[in-house]
């Protein structure tokens, strides 16, 4: 047999991939799922099994090689196996957000052309049933659970586990056709397509080829050394490229095992149980996770309380040092093994992290206490920034030299540069093929030559040369002076104060930049509890002299750490103010993912901005409000504006 | 109707199942229930409302065997019932929810899952004790009866948290997954809904309805909130004062005269 176009060793499919891992590791195990309370498990060989089944049942119900088959359902094995069925079968799979409403789905559907469905229950069957009349090409149904739809029209309906059945009995008759077209599977037939979920108008298409997908598999595979034996637990959503990467790209790759949590809400004791080795979140799930041991050890005895402050310090002062293998007195390692008897071992056991070797986070920044919090327990935390178009990886942190502000050296084989406007480019193995159906965008985004725009402002770090993301790069500006204006790059560092929930930074073309705070209910709330302070709303203590003192240490520590950075050191905040409303979604000022909209702030409370310019120390000011319920009011207020320690910069304005 | 009908989404319900026959029952002076008679049929979801102090959970209560009615029978499987044990009403198929949750507060929502199971356990004490012999091989049945019943109600995350610690609305759904582990034929529901806000009673009516659908289960529910009752059930009883003033489908109930009147009143003129 001919096979051009394939990997070194014949491996141009996640099919071939597959038959690879029967061959070395079938008895080990590739999946599990924790059902009826108990984690059941498939090795490679029956997951081998599985697939073709389906598979069979596939060509069985009538699909063609070029299909697409939408795949919609939480993480599932069942829903992992149909997407290799279908590239098996030589049809495309298109992994959907379950949680996504019926329009978004009828539009994804109706782009791509689905005449396949394969869905995890009821909820999603009702979902597609709802828009299929705008669905002109698609044509069969098929169901994991099959609750609640017993009554249901079963015409262009199918349980999956019968497709499988009736794929087993019409074995001999479809098996030739199967083998025949999982050959014709090269490098360059598409893997999958995954819809990148749009803050910008429609979703759009990204085409993935399987070179794409398994030399990004294989390179990000060799450089954090996953390994056979390796866990993962697979739990964010399917349609996420991520975990198309790392519960197939690099599942199959190097063999390790999938395992898939019982429900979402089962998700932290999951984790407890299968003690994964390689794990991934977003800050967000780290974050929670601090703040419940946190409020956790407030609760607990005197001397537990001691013992966890005491060794904690002490993890902090030498834990990372000792992760990246640095110098460390065999006194301070001594104290260190014990704070890991007593205290970080429990801890990350509780955590479900005992095991994680190589764990990262991605997405958006994460605050410097909680990155470290984790990394000195021991726990190997390093950050990644990816993006569908890339198959993930652009940069990410070898082992050894991580830093919460940056997010590492360019993966293998990527190339990085950095537009005159400080945009990343990128060029990669890994770059995509195209966006489905859409040629204008694949040109504007994709360059002749393969370089792809991230949209993001960064810069490469001289020395280290590691990249830095300061902000999107269509946010980013320039002040008076030419100096470069980061807004996202100083809210961060303000936001990762648990009292500071959101802030906006203004500065575009002027001299100096002014602040927006908004407090964090929760966080100030208990303060205030703590501390004797009666308030009766949101408003009153957010003009509250002592909150108005603690935000202002907090933008002046903030201040002295943006100084430190030579390019950015114009950002720093010279006045604030703490609003007087939460910036909201319903008010139009946030989307509904809470992404600030600036132009929207901008307009609304210019009386707020000019009077943080001309210097006065207070206004007063109307702000209409929506409420939940659409009707609409007004608060009005008279707000304190401060000024902020800054420190002097010595005019070396970023000359590059 | 002798052989039962089928219902307006398609649903094929059987032969009757229960019979009450005249029943009244007093608490000494208190005539609680006053000559009632109706039937419940294999496979539907039969509700019986009413105000407040209409009789409805002495009703229950009759139907479940707790209670003796002074006059009239119950009539099961064709034939007249004689007066039972609660555990020998547990035997022929019957389990009930409370209208105040009765759940073992100390013990995990697995383990009190699994007293639902007690009846089918034929294992000695000792071999239980010590968890030898056939106890074993019991205890692994009947743990994945249970853990069908954790998955079925979508509680699997709380499987091992004790009842005590639970909020209301999961409590109420706990009730409902001991008396489903029981496997019964016939299930009584005393407010399954009380207490619970909007989107709770939605999650407890999808059960009840998937129960009814998935197991087969035939179901005899009270409940205050008419607009569950009207979606949910197929046939509805309506007492007032002891007496039965309607039966019939929803829409049947909802006009008759005489439910509109003790629903909203009457001016006595």
């Amino acid at each position: 047999m001919v096979q051009s176009q394939t990997g070194a060793d014949g491996l141009g499919s996640i099919p071939a991939l597959l038959e690879r891992n029967v061959a070395q590791f079938g008895t080990s195990p590739a999946y599990r799922e924790k059902e009826f309370g108990i984690w059941q498990s498939w090795s490679w060989a029956d997951t081998a099994k599985e697939i073709e089944a389906l598979a069979l049942g596939l060509i069985n119900l009538g699909v063609n090689e070029g299909d697409f088959i939408a795949v919609i359902g939480r993480n599932r094995p069942y829903l992992y196996w149909s997407m290799v069925a279908a590239q098996s079968v030589g049809a495309i799979p298109v992994p959907l957000y379950h949680d996504a409403n019926a329009e978004e789905m009828a539009y994804v559907l109706g782009h791509c052309g689905a005449r396949f469905v394969i869905v995890a229950d009821q909820e999603q069957v009702d979902k597609v049933i709802e828009v299929q009349d705008q669905l002109h090409q698609f044509e069969h149904l098929i169901y994991l659970d099959a609750r609640g739809l017993r009554k249901y029209d079963h015409s262009h309906l199918h349980e999956f586990s019968h497709v499988q059945n009736q794929g087993r009995a019409a074995y001999d008759e479809f098996i030739e056709d199967l083998k025949s077209r999982q050959a014709k599977l090269t490098h360059d037939s598409t893997c999958v397509m995954l819809y990148t979920s749009g803050t910008t108008g429609k979703p759009k298409g990204v085409v993935l080829s399987n070179r794409n997908v398994i030399e990004t598999a294989r390179s990000s595979s060799e450089f954090d050394g996953l390994r056979q034996n390796d866990e993962i637990l697979a739990y964010l959503p399917m349609a996420w490229v991520g975990d198309f990467i790392f519960s197939i790209g690099q599942a199959y790759w190097t063999g390790f095992c999938v395992n898939c949590p019982e429900s979402t809400e089962t998700m932290m004791t999951d984790l407890r149980e299968i003690g994964p080795t390689y794990y991934f979140a977003p800050p967000r799930v780290f974050e929670t996770q601090l703040t419940s041991v946190m409020i956790r050890m407030e609760d607990a005895g005197k001397l537990k309380k001691r013992m966890f402050d005491y060794y904690m310090a002490h993890a902090r002062k030498v834990g990372p040092d000792i992760l990246d293998a640095n110098k460390v007195s065999a006194w301070d390692r001594w104290k260190y093994f014990l704070g890991d008897l007593f205290v970080y071992g429990p801890l990350k056991n509780t955590l479900g992290l005992s095991r994680v070797r190589v764990g990262y986070t991605a997405g958006e920044a994460i605050g410097p206490e909680i990155f470290d919090f984790y990394r000195s327990l021991g726990i190997n935390l390093k950050q990644l920034y990816g993006q569908t178009e890339a198959t993930v990886f652009i940069t990410a942190h070898p082992d050894g030299q991580v830093r919460s502000d940056t997010v590492g050296v360019p993966s293998p084989g990527v190339e990085i540069r950095i537009a005159d406007n400080g945009e990343v480019f990128y060029r990669s193995p890994g770059v995509f093929v195209e966006y489905y159906k859409n040629p204008e965008s694949t040109a504007d985004t994709k360059d002749s030559e393969g370089w792809v725009a991230t949209g993001d402002a960064g810069f490469i770090e001289d020395g280290s040369g590691h990249l830095r993301i300061i902000d999107r790069a269509k946010d980013v500006g320039k002040m008076e002076s030419g100096a470069m204006f980061a807004p996202k790059y100083v809210e961060n560092k303000l936001k990762f104060y648990p009292d500071i929930l959101e802030a906006v930074l203004f500065g575009n073309g002027k001299d100096r930049c002014v602040a927006f705070i908004n407090i964090d209910l929760t966080a100030i709330g208990n303060w205030a509890e703590r501390n004797n302070i009666a308030y009766a709303s949101y408003q009153e203590l957010a003009g509250h002299p002592r909150v108005l003192d603690t935000i202002q240490e907090h933008v002046e520590v903030v201040n002295r750490s943006v100084a430190e950075d030579p390019m950015l050191s114009g950002c720093q905040v010279h006045r604030f103010v703490i609003l007087h409303k939460e910036l909201d979604a319903d008010d139009g000022e946030m989307t509904r993912t809470r992404k600030v909209r600036r132009r929207i702030v901008e307009e609304k409370f210019a009386d707020i901005i000019g009077a943080l310019y001309d210097g006065s120390p207070k206004v007063s000011t109307v702000t209409e409000v929506t409420y939940e319920d659409g009707r609409k009011g007004s608060i009005s207020a008279t707000l304190e504006l401060r000024d902020a320690a800054v420190v002097p910069v010595t005019q070396k304005v970023a000359a590059e | 109707m002798e052989d039962g009908y089928t219902t307006a989404d398609g649903r094929k319900i059987g032969a009757v199942v229960m019979e009450m026959k005249n029943i009244t029952l007093r608490f000494g002076g208190v005539v609680a229930i006053k000559d009632i008679s109706f039937d419940i049929r294999e496979g539907e979801i039969r509700a019986i409302i009413g105000p407040n102090g209409a009789g409805k959970s002495s009703m229950l209560n009759v139907i479940s065997g707790f209670y003796v009615p002074q006059e009239g029978e119950v009539w099961f499987h064709g034939a007249p019932r004689p007066q039972l044990r609660p555990y020998q009403v547990a035997q022929q198929g019957i389990a009930r929810t409370f209208q105040n949750i009765a759940l073992f507060e100390g013990m995990s929502v697995l383990d009190n899952v699994m007293t639902g199971r007690l009846t089918q356990m034929k294992s000695g004490l000792f071999a239980q004790a010590f968890w030898k012999g056939k106890a074993e091989a019991e205890e692994t049945a009947n743990r994945e009866v249970a853990e069908r019943i954790i998955d079925f109600l979508e509680i699997q995350s709380i499987r091992k948290t004790p009842v005590g610690r639970l909020p209301y609305g999961l409590k109420k759904r706990v009730e409902l997954a001991r008396a489903l582990a029981a496997e019964p034929k016939l299930l009584l529901l005393d407010e399954p809904m009380a207490g619970m806000n909007v989107e709770e009673k939605e999650d407890m009516s999808r059960f009840i309805l998937d129960v009814n659908d998935e197991f087969g289960t035939t179901i005899a529910l009270i409940e205050h909130d008419m607009g569950v009752v009207m979606d949910l059930s197929d046939r509805v009883v309506v007492m007032d004062y002891g007496k039965k003033i309607g039966d019939g489908t929803p829409e049947e109930v909802r006009s008759n005269q005489d439910v509109i009147d003790a629903y909203l009143g009457v001016s006595h003129d």
